[in-house]
């Protein structure tokens, strides 16, 4: 007997026989990974000099640049008051950069509305570099070249991870969108 | 790349509606996180409540995170330490000889210290430290230098207490939270501290640069007295920190005083103490401004 395609009843989530969407996963993923993302930098060494790039602005850059639609333009607000609880900036500087980047990206894409990967990590590269300056200019410390010397590195790493981030954003869109089988 | 986001809203007006709310939702909140920042540089304890709650509720994984960082660093170092095992076996044994003997050279000081402060009738108590803790975390993404240690007000921990581990101060109480305090550490732009130099009475102030580096300040100006190498230790002013605690190494001299690196580098301290406020009561004279004094 001639067998048919194994994957004839699936598609890229998984199988479609008694398997479907989960609609909390689909709907608050991105929300959750931001969080978490913000939170990363608390765990990791308690070093001398800012080195570790703002994870969570860097993750809800790439949910914006990469799924576009899923983030509503005012997300900076809420997911940015969650950042500055962890972030050691002063309460607010967060939900001001955040909500300015999305707006800044909604006017972005309202121009060019044909981007290539090249052109989101252009984008992205730009907001990361001022959110890190801005966020060093807002950070209640007298400002110095010393500081701004030290921004440096971190400026750097922060705009090489950001291909990464975009494929961890891919990663967790599947997962998203995954069927998970339904009981009864 | 084809635009995947929905632009046009089509003829509905309530798709409609909802695209502008967005918007103005959006605006709104941009301008609210402007008001609370400028709120909180002219006052910055003002959110400190949020931000304790939210550090005491995520302190459990924290730590735990901390306890396998520590390890995990150290197999590191154990397994480093193959490498050249002979050659530094040879030269730490040399090294111990003789702080073996240095050691008891300040033993014979230090019952020297304590007749004569006996004669002067000193009375020189030393504070045991308040609680010892991990070094749970930082703030690695902000340009302020905050650290997080796993005690707090229930341990006894109040704001203004120094932090040091066993290679020297890392910074001082911030913020303190039920389980959970943040700490000022010695490189952020913020953290003036009173420092001398061990040789002699040579006084400056050490300040954080941000980036991760220390200016020594001299007090006293003119004839630059550093080199590079000099060690500096806190001078007791000021009332918070103890005297002669380790901070800093003068690695490059500069007009007004030096470059200084850390003694006590965070990133290689896993456990740090708390200690009591040295003279609470010059610390409170301290902070009272020289108008309100002079009002009096």
């Amino acid at each position: 007997m001639e067998r048919i395609n194994p994957r004839s009843r699936s598609d890229t989530y998984g199988s479609r026989i008694n398997r479907s969407h989960s609609t909390v996963l689909a709907n608050a993923m991105p929300w959750i990974s931001i969080l978490l993302a913000s939170f990363l930098p608390v765990f990791f060494i308690a070093t001398a000099l800012p080195l570790l790039p703002p994870t969570g602005f860097l993750l809800l850059i790439a949910w914006r640049l990469v799924r576009p639609g899923l983030l509503p333009v005012w997300a900076g607000f809420p997911l940015g008051l969650f950042d500055d609880l962890f972030s050691g900036q002063p309460f607010g500087s967060a939900i001001f950069l955040w909500s300015a980047a999305l707006l800044a990206i909604e006017a972005i894409e309202m121009r060019l509305p044909w981007r290539t990967f090249v052109q989101d990590w252009f984008t992205a590269g730009i907001a990361v570099a001022l959110y890190c300056l801005l966020g060093m200019a807002f950070s209640g410390a007298p400002p110095s070249l010393a500081t701004l010397i030290a921004l440096g590195p971190q400026i750097v790493l922060s705009i090489l991870l950001f291909p990464l981030a975009a494929r961890i954003v891919a990663a967790l869109d599947r997962l998203r969108l995954r069927r998970w089988r339904t009981l009864g | 790349m084809a635009p995947t986001g929905q632009r046009r809203s089509s003829y509905s007006r309530r798709a409609q509606l909802s695209q502008f709310t967005g918007y103005i939702v959006a605006g709104v909140g941009a301008l609210v996180g402007a008001v609370l920042l400028a709120l909180s540089i002219w006052q910055p304890a003002l959110f400190s409540g949020p931000r304790e709650i939210a550090s005491d509720a995520v302190s459990p994984a924290t730590k735990t995170v901390a306890a396998g960082r520590t390890e995990s660093k150290s197999l590191i170092d154990s397994v480093r330490g193959y490498f050249r095992a002979g050659s530094q076996n040879a030269a730490l044994k040399r090294e111990a000889e003789i702080a073996r003997i240095r050691l008891k050279e300040a033993d014979a000081v230090r019952q020297e210290n304590l007749r004569l402060k006996g004669l002067l009738g000193l009375q020189d108590a030393e504070n045991p430290p308040m609680a010892v803790a991990r070094l749970v975390g930082s703030t690695a993404a902000s340009t302020r230098r905050f650290a997080y240690i796993g005690v707090g007000r229930n341990q006894g921990v109040r704001v203004g207490m120094p932090v040091r581990s066993p290679r020297g101060v890392v910074g001082r109480i911030l913020e303190v939270g039920a389980d959970n305090s943040r700490v000022l550490m010695l490189t952020d732009n913020e953290s003036v501290l009173p420092i001398r130099r061990t040789s002699d009475e040579v006084v400056a102030f050490a300040e954080g640069r941000g980036d991760g580096l220390l200016r020594i300040r001299l007090i006293n100006l003119g004839v630059n007295p550093l080199k590079k190498g000099d060690v500096f230790v806190t001078s007791g002013a000021g009332g918070y920190y103890p005297p002669g605690i380790a901070v800093a190494i003068a690695t490059e001299i500069t007009d007004d005083g030096a470059l200084g690196r850390l003694i006590s580098d965070p990133a290689a301290t896993d456990f740090v103490a708390v200690l009591p406020i040295f003279e609470p009561d010059a610390a409170i004279g301290a902070q009272t401004p020289i108008e309100n004094e002079l009002g009096e």
